[in-house]
C-alpha cells in the first residue's frame, strides 16, 4: 500500500533545473534506497518531500491526501521525519532537550522535565541505546548523536522516516546496529527512505531502489532484481568497463624513484591531540593516511596546514622549518601547501560568493589584498578549472550555494589547484559524493602526482588508498603506528596495522 | 501658473524621471539589483510631492552662488548618515555591527572644538587630531572584536556608553561654542554650488569603493562575513580584515562628527550624533546588505541614507508633527527591508491576486 506518491515533481533554482518531472512512490513497511550521482536531485527530492523546498511543478500525495508542505514543521506534523547526514541537532543542549525540543511535555504551562526525560529515555530505548539523557549532546560520539536524531524523529507519530547518509560517520558495528533498528522499524510498518553512497549497504538493507540521474528518474527496481553493475551503470550512464578502467594505476608506478622531499615531519606532535608523527612526503608521490574514524587523520592534516598548532617535534617544508609559534594557514598557502578539508560546508564553501570568486579565493589570499588579480585573468582561471574539472554550473557567476554538493566539492578542489600547490592534502575528498565523481577525483590526484605534485590522501575507504597510494602512513588512537611502501601496500597489511 | 511654479514642476518631473529610470535600469542589471526597491520608495516620495506639494522641488541660487532648496537639504543632511553608513556597511559585511559611531561622533566633535578654542587654534590641527582620536576609537573596537573575540554588539556597546562620557571629559562637561570661519565651512560651506558635507560623503564613498573593489579587500570582507572558518582555511587573515573595518568605521564617524560639530558651531557631548548609529544601520540594511554579513553594497547604503533623510525632509515640508515622524519612517523601513528579501517577494508573488496578473517572479 502506497504511503507517498509524488507526481510530476519539478524544481529549478535560478537557471539550474534540479528536478524534472519525477514520479516517485513509496510503500508503508519498506526500506527504499534513493540512488544517484551528485546533482542527480536526491537531496532536492528529499527536501521537497520534507517541505524545505516547494516544487515548481507537480503534486505530493501522502497518507491519504494531497499535501502542500510549506515547512519542515508541517511535514513533521503529518508524520514525515528526516535525519540528515550532518547531524542537525544542538550540541550544547542535553539529549533530552534535543529529543523533545519544540514539543516538550507540559505541566501547568511549564516544561515537565521528569516526563521529558522519561520520553527521551523511551525513544532511545526503542533503538536499544542506553545513555545519560541529561548530558550534553556534544559529549557523545557522532554515532550516538545520529541515533539521538533518529530517536527524535521516532518521538513523534512518524510514518515516513528519511535517512540521508546516516552511515557515513559510523563504524561497521554501529552501522549494523542501525540496520537492525531500521529493519525492526520497517516490520512495524514504517516507510524508510535511505540515502547512501555505500552500495553494499543498499543491498544489505533495502527492498527497492529508485535511481535518479540529472534530475530525472531512471526507474524504480526491486533490489533483488537489479544486479549491482547494472545499478551503477544506470546511475552514472557509463558501462562497467569504463568504471573499472578509471582510477586504476599501472602497477609499475609504485616502483618509481622518489622525487625531492617536500615535507618532513619528525616526532611532530600536538599533545593530547595527535602524534608523534614521522614521515617524509616526496614530489610526485601519493601518500595515504589510513586509520579508523577518530584515529587522528584529520588532526594530522590540520597540523600540517597550520590550522592547529604543534607543540613538539619538527616540521620542515621544502627544507625550511615551519616555526611552531607562527605556523598558520596563511604561511602554509604561501609555502604552496593546500588542504581540502573534510567538512566542506564549514571549512570551504563560501555560499554567497560566485563560483569564480570561490575559485580564485586562495590564490588571491596568497597574493594579498592589494595585489588584485585582474578580472580578465580571474575569468580565465575560473573557466579553465570549470572545464578541467567538469564543474556543472550555468556560468562562473552563479552563486556557489546553487550548485550541488559534488560540484561544490569540485569548486573547492579548483580553488586549491589554482594556487598551483606543491603539496595537496585531501581529507576525505570522496566522502558524500557518488561513485562517478569519486573515480574522477581519483583520476585527478593521479594526474597531479604525475605532474610532480605531492599528494596526501586521507580516506576511510581502504580500497581507495590501496588503489592510489605508493606509501601509506597508518594511524591508530591518534598515534602513528607504522608506514607501508610499495608492494606492501595491501588491504590486509593495513588492516593488520590498524587492528594492532 | 507663474514662472517659478513651472520651474518647480520641471525639476520635480526630472527628479522623478531620473528615479524611475534608475529603478528600471537597476532592476535589469545584475550588479545594481539591490538598488531597485529603495529607488521605488524614493520615486513614490517624489511622486507624492509632485502631486501635492510641487514647491518641495523649489531650487534657488543664492547671492553667494550656491543652490538652496529641499532637494539640497536632503543631500546635505543625509551626508552624515551616508558617512556613517559607509563604514557601517563594511563592518556589517564582516558579520559585525558598530553601535558606537554616534558616540565617536561626539568624541570627534569634542576634540575638534577643544582645539579650536585653545591657544593652538588651527583648522588642520583640529581635523587631524579629531580624526586620529576617532580612528583610535575604531581601533579599540576592532581589538575588542577581532583580538578578544567579544561579540560586536557588546564590544561596541562599551564605547557607545563610555564614549559620551569621554567626550564630556574632553569638553570638561560644558558645551563648547566657537566661531572659526574656516572650521565652520566643513559643515556649512559650499563647493561648486553644493554643500561641503555632501562632497565629503561622496569622497569617502568613492574611497571606500576604490579600497574594496580595486583591491581584493571587498572579496575578503565578504568571505569573512559569509564563512569565517573557510576564510581562515583559504589563508585569509580574517582577524586583520575584521579590525580594519572597525578602524575605517571609526574614521568615518570622526568625519561625521566634524560635520555636525562644525554645522552647529559647538561641541555637544550629549546630543551630537545621538541615535545616528541606528540610522546608519537602517541605511545599510535598506541598501541590501544583510545583517548576517557577506555581500555588501556601498551604493545601496548611500541610497538608503538619502531615502531616510528624504522621508524626514518630505514630512517636515508637509508639516507633519516631528514627534510622530518616527512612525512613517518605521513603516517605510519595514516595507523596503521586506521587499529586499527574495523569500518575501516570492511569497507575495505566489498570492492569487498577483498570479492573476501573471506577475513575473522578481
Amino acid at each position: 500500500m502506497d504511503i507517498l506518491r509524488t507526481t510530476g515533481i519539478s524544481k529549478s533554482f535560478g537557471e539550474v533545473q534540479a528536478l524534472k518531472d519525477v514520479d516517485f512512490s513509496l510503500e508503508a513497511g519498506e526500506i527504499h534506497a534513493l540512488m544517484g550521482e551528485n546533482g542527480a536531485g536526491k537531496s532536492t527530492l528529499v527536501k521537497i518531500i520534507t517541505g524545505v523546498y516547494q516544487p515548481t511543478n507537480g503534486s505530493i500525495w501522502f497518507d491519504g491526501a494531497d499535501r502542500r508542505l510549506n515547512s519542515p514543521q508541517e511535514a513533521e506534523q503529518i508524520g514525515i521525519s528526516t535525519v540528515y547526514q550532518e547531524v542537525n541537532l544542538l550540541p550544547d543542549l542535553s539529549v533530552t532537550e534535543n529529543i523533545c525540543l519544540g514539543r516538550e511535555p507540559r505541566k501547568f504551562g511549564f516544561i515537565d522535565w521528569k516526563a521529558a526525560k522519561e520520553r527521551a529515555r523511551k525513544a532511545l530505548a526503542k533503538l536499544e541505546v542506553d545513555i545519560d539523557v541529561s548530558a550534553n549532546l556534544a559529549s557523545y560520539s557522532i554515532a550516538i548523536q545520529q541515533l539521538v536524531a533518529i530517536a527524535r524523529s521516532l518521538d513523534v507519530e512518524c510514518k515516513l522516516l528519511i535517512l540521508d547518509e546516516p552511515t557515513s560517520s559510523l563504524d561497521e558495528n554501529e552501522t549494523h546496529q542501525l540496520f537492525q533498528i531500521m529493519r525492526h522499524l520497517r516490520d512495524q510498518g514504517l516507510a524508510i527512505i535511505f540515502i547512501t553512497h555505500f552500495l553494499d549497504q543498499v543491498y544489505e538493507v533495502c527492498d527497492r531502489i529508485t535511481i535518479l540521474r540529472d534530475g530525472c528518474k531512471v526507474g524504480t527496481f526491486r533490489a533483488c532484481d537489479l544486479p549491482r553493475v547494472e545499478m551503477v551503470s544506470k546511475m552514472i550512464g557509463k558501462s562497467k568497463e569504463e568504471i573499472d578502467s578509471m582510477g586504476h594505476r599501472a602497477p609499475s608506478s609504485s616502483e618509481q624513484a622518489l622525487g625531492p622531499v617536500i615535507l618532513k615531519a619528525e616526532n611532530l606532535e600536538s599533545r593530547g591531540v595527535v602524534g608523534p608523527l614521522n614521515f617524509e612526503l616526496h614530489a610526485g608521490s601519493q601518500v595515504g593516511l589510513a586509520g579508523l574514524l577518530g584515529s587522528g587523520r584529520t588532526e594530522t592534516a590540520n597540523l600540517l596546514f597550520g590550522i592547529a598548532s604543534y607543540d613538539a617535534g619538527h616540521l620542515e617544508i621544502n627544507g625550511k622549518v615551519a616555526n611552531k609559534l607562527t605556523w598558520n594557514p596563511r604561511k602554509a598557502v604561501k609555502a604552496r601547501l593546500a588542504l581540502i578539508a573534510e567538512d566542506r560546508k564549514l571549512t570551504g564553501v563560501i555560499p554567497d560568493l560566485t563560483v569564480r570568486e570561490n575559485i580564485i579565493l586562495a590564490l588571491q589570499a596568497s597574493k594579498g589584498a592589494m595585489n588584485q588579480i585582474p578580472r580578465r585573468q580571474q575569468d580565465q582561471i575560473a573557466e579553465e578549472y570549470i572545464r578541467r574539472l567538469d564543474i556543472k554550473t550555468p556560468s562562473p557567476e552563479q552563486l556557489l550555494k546553487n550548485l550541488s554538493g559534488g560540484n561544490q566539492q569540485k569548486v573547492l578542489i579548483a580553488r586549491w589547484l589554482a594556487t598551483k600547490p606543491e603539496l595537496i592534502i585531501l581529507d576525505e575528498p570522496t566522502r558524500g559524493i557518488d561513485i562517478g565523481a569519486k573515480a574522477e577525483i581519483e583520476a585527478l590526484t593521479d594526474d597531479l602526482c604525475k605532474a610532480g605534485m605531492s599528494v596526501v590522501f586521507i580516506s576511510s575507504e581502504l580500497e581507495e588508498i590501496v588503489r592510489d597510494c605508493q606509501r601509506v602512513v597508518v594511524l591508530r588512537d591518534r598515534r602513528q603506528v607504522g608506514e607501508l611502501a610499495g608492494t606492501d601496500v595491501t588491504m590486509k597489511n593495513i588492516l593488520k596495522m590498524i587492528a594492532g | 501658473m507663474n514662472n517659478s511654479q513651472s520651474l518647480n514642476f520641471i525639476i520635480g518631473i526630472t527628479a522623478l524621471l531620473v528615479c524611475v529610470a534608475s529603478t528600471f535600469i537597476s532592476g535589469r542589471s545584475q550588479k545594481f539589483r539591490h538598488l531597485r526597491w529603495p529607488l521605488v520608495a524614493l520615486s513614490l516620495l517624489f511622486l507624492y510631492n509632485l502631486i501635492f506639494k510641487p514647491t518641495f522641488f523649489a531650487l534657488e541660487i543664492t547671492d553667494d552662488g550656491y543652490l538652496y532648496g529641499s532637494l539640497i537639504d536632503i543631500l546635505n543632511h543625509s551626508s552624515k548618515i551616508a558617512l556613517l553608513a559607509t563604514g557601517m556597511t563594511l563592518v556589517i559585511a564582516t558579520g559585525g555591527v558598530d553601535i558606537s559611531v554616534g558616540s565617536i561622533m561626539a568624541i570627534s566633535g569634542a576634540v575638534a572644538a577643544t582645539v579650536i578654542v585653545s591657544p593652538y587654534s588651527s583648522l588642520i590641527l583640529a581635523v587631524v587630531l579629531a580624526l586620529l582620536v576617532s580612528t583610535f576609537a575604531g581601533l579599540w573596537n576592532g581589538i575588542l572584536v577581532a583580538a578578544c573575540g567579544i561579540q560586536p554588539m557588546v564590544a561596541t556597546l562599551v564605547l557607545m556608553v563610555a564614549g559620551r562620557g569621554i567626550a564630556q571629559l574632553i569638553t570638561d562637561g560644558t558645551i563648547i561654542t566657537f566661531h572659526h570661519p574656516a572650521f565652520n565651512a566643513i559643515g556649512n560651506g559650499h563647493l561648486l554650488g553644493l554643500p561641503v558635507p555632501a562632497w565629503l560623503a561622496a569622497t569617502i564613498f568613492l574611497i571606500a569603493l576604490a579600497l574594496t573593489r580595486t583591491t581584493s579587500l571587498g572579496l575578503f570582507i565578504e568571505t569573512v562575513g559569509n564563512n569565517r572558518t573557510a576564510a581562515r582555511y583559504a589563508g585569509i587573515a580574517a582577524r586583520k580584515i575584521v579590525w580594519i573595518t572597525y578602524v575605517f568605521s571609526g574614521f568615518c564617524a570622526g568625519i561625521a562628527g566634524l560635520v555636525v560639530c562644525s554645522n552647529i558651531k559647538c561641541a555637544d557631548a550629549n546630543h551630537a550624533g545621538l541615535y545616528l548609529e541606528l540610522d546608519a544601520i537602517l541605511a545599510t540594511v535598506i541598501g541590501g546588505t544583510s545583517m548576517t554579513g557577506g555581500r555588501f553594497y556601498l551604493s545601496g547604503s548611500i541610497l538608503g541614507a538619502i531615502l531616510i533623510q528624504a522621508l524626514s525632509t518630505v514630512m517636515y515640508a508637509n508639516d507633519v508633527n516631528p514627534a510622530v515622524i518616527a512612525v512613517p519612517k518605521a513603516i517605510l523601513v519595514i516595507a523596503v527591508c521586506l521587499l529586499q528579501s527574495d523569500r518575501f517577494r516570492s511569497r507575495i508573488m505566489a498570492l492569487p491576486v498577483f498570479r492573476k496578473f501573471g506577475g513575473e517572479p522578481c
